[in-house]
């Protein structure tokens, strides 16, 4: 194949990824929406109706009791809002944030192997835009650059609150991201057992998870990689850079229309991001269940079987992401440092040491 | 008789949070089958309570007499002044001539009202009424004064048996023809 076409190729893929990562975006906004209003014994949006699509006489009512057309209008509200800018920003950095904000949350997912195919010999190959061999660092490094949009919209948005949400933002970034790497480490002693080449690589990760999940063999480091996600992506109870009731809305205070519509589609797809990591790591990706053999046919069928059951595992993390955000009150921020340093990083490497000794007692386990 | 209640300190395990947090998780998982509370709004209406007080109206009686007589007291008692009332005279050829007075204007201005109800108690002739009309709303302010003819359609008219003005005329009649006492 020449090289023009594969770039094209490269090229739609890329776009295709992006594409539906933004829907699940916007559907993930929904689900947040109807969840909450369920949990809270409420209707939530039921009012939107596509012109053909309502029409349809029991579906039609569905789609709106469901409000399956609500991200359209929430993304047109974004869209034709008056674009604001206060008078008092700084307007470069003011407008550079959220496109900062936004663009790691993207580019993560590039790496990110969401399933199988097999090729001529019936080797299994992963389904992913790029694969990397060091993709777990690459993830770890990007989604943490997510936060210095946070960090410059609070700078430049040169008013107290969103200043408070940055520089909290930043501080429950630096005490997580410690616990969070830590925590990593003994699924990276799992995954380059002897003999094995790439064991940072995503794809290696899900593929030696076909027996037994790590989230069964490393609960804590499970657990401990749970609460820093949630931290990470600036989800309740750890949302210390928005914090509404106490710093009106934190770092985006300033924002309006479109521009805090890049934060908001930034926030869901980490979240989204952040699940399908977890899964990957901890859940086994696309494997079946825990200790069964994977029943996929070696054909495209297989591919769109792993495809979906990985995304099922995935939209029961944003669940989870949800329903923990409608449970749970936010953290005073002395507690949320307090447990970023004085539990979780010495029990992540208590947990790293553990992990250490069992590996070196036991190397072949 | 006193009980001694043992006070246990804190297993390591609830020291932790999380069975709170999985308690927490379960009830709200629960309230996520429960059926929701909502009425929705336009389309389902909330009983209205009897008694319950709403925009005051004006009505009529079975006879379809327009009740008020203009005494103007509901004007004079109404705290924020929101009622104004012009008297008038009813002409002599109308068959309810013998009430002597009718209104000849009669504005609420519901932007002033606060919905006493001072004017439906101190009304004489229970001719003002304040009924379960909740939501009002106009797109210039003085679409929200409602004059005599949209007092008299939200107000209807009020079945009582009391007609007391055509008991009157009927008496004057027999009084006129010679009966009593």
């Amino acid at each position: 194949m020449p090289l023009w076409e594969e770039i094209i190729l490269r090229l739609i893929y890329a776009l295709l990824v992006v594409i539906v990562l933004m829907t699940f975006c916007a559907y993930t906004v929904l689900a947040e929406r109807k969840v909450s209003s369920w949990i809270q014994n409420r209707v939530g949006p039921n009012r939107t109706q596509l012109p053909i699509l309502g029409y349809i006489p029991v579906f039609g009512t569905m789609l709106r009791r469901i409000g399956f057309s609500q991200p359209l209008a929430d993304g047109l509200k974004f869209l034709f809002k008056e674009d604001v800018t206060p008078g008092h920003v700084k307007k470069f950095y003011y407008v550079l944030a959220p496109c900062l904000a936004l663009v790691p949350a993207l580019t993560t997912c590039t790496v990110l192997p969401f399933g199988l195919w097999w090729d001529a010999q019936g080797n299994p190959q992963p389904l992913v835009l790029a694969d990397l061999d060091i993709g777990l660092l690459f993830i770890l490094a990007v989604s943490s650059l997510g936060v210095y949009g946070l960090v410059l919209a609070g700078w430049a948005s040169n008013s107290k609150y969103p200043f408070m949400g940055g520089v909290r933002a930043s501080a429950q970034l630096i005490s997580y991201e410690l616990a969070m790497g830590v925590s990593l480490l003994p699924v990276f002693l799992w995954s380059s057992a002897p003999g094995v080449v790439h064991g940072l690589n995503l794809f290696d990760i899900v593929q030696s998870q076909q027996k037994l999940w790590l989230i069964i063999w490393q609960p804590v480091s499970a657990l401990i990689f749970l609460i820093c996600i949630f931290a990470e992506t600036n989800r309740l109870p750890f949302d210390m850079a928005e914090s509404e009731t106490d710093l009106v809305g934190g770092f985006h205070t300033e924002y309006g229309s479109f521009k805090f519509g890049f934060f908001f589609i930034a926030e869901y797809g980490h979240m989204i991001v952040s699940s399908a990591v977890f899964v990957i790591l901890f859940l086994g990706g696309w494997n079946f269940l825990p200790f069964l053999p994977d029943p996929w046919p070696h054909r495209a069928l297989g591919s769109v079987l792993t495809v979906l059951w990985f995304l099922a595992k995935v939209f029961f993390f944003v669940f989870l992401f949800i329903w923990v955000r409608w449970t749970l009150p936010r953290f005073r921020y002395d507690q949320v440092m307090k447990l970023g340093w004085n539990v979780l990083l010495p029990l992540s490497i208590a947990n790293l040491f553990a992990y250490l000794l069992f590996f070196a007692i036991f190397p072949n386990a | 008789m006193a009980k001694v209640i043992d006070r246990k300190p804190l297993t390591f395990w609830e020291r932790t949070y999380l069975p709170q947090i999985l308690g927490g998780l379960r009830i709200t998982f629960a309230n996520i089958w429960r059926r929701s509370e909502t009425l929705e709004y336009p389309e389902q209406r909330p009983p209205i309570p009897v008694g319950y007080r709403g925009a005051p109206t004006l009505v009529k009686d079975p006879n379809g007499r327009e009740k008020c007589v203009s005494c103007q007291l509901c004007e004079f008692v109404c705290p924020p002044k929101a009622i104004r009332i012009i008297p008038g005279s009813i002409p002599s050829d109308d068959p309810h001539a013998h009430v002597e007075k009718a209104p000849r204007e009669f504005d609420i201005d519901m932007l002033r009202c606060i919905y006493c109800g001072l004017c439906e108690e101190v009304c004489p002739e229970e001719a003002i009424w304040l009924q379960d009309i909740y939501s009002l709303s106009g797109t210039a302010r003085d679409q929200l004064v409602h004059n005599k003819a949209k007092l008299y359609e939200l107000g209807g008219t009020r079945p009582d048996s009391h007609l007391k003005w055509d008991k009157k005329l009927a008496a004057e009649k027999t009084h006129d023809a010679g009966a009593g006492h």
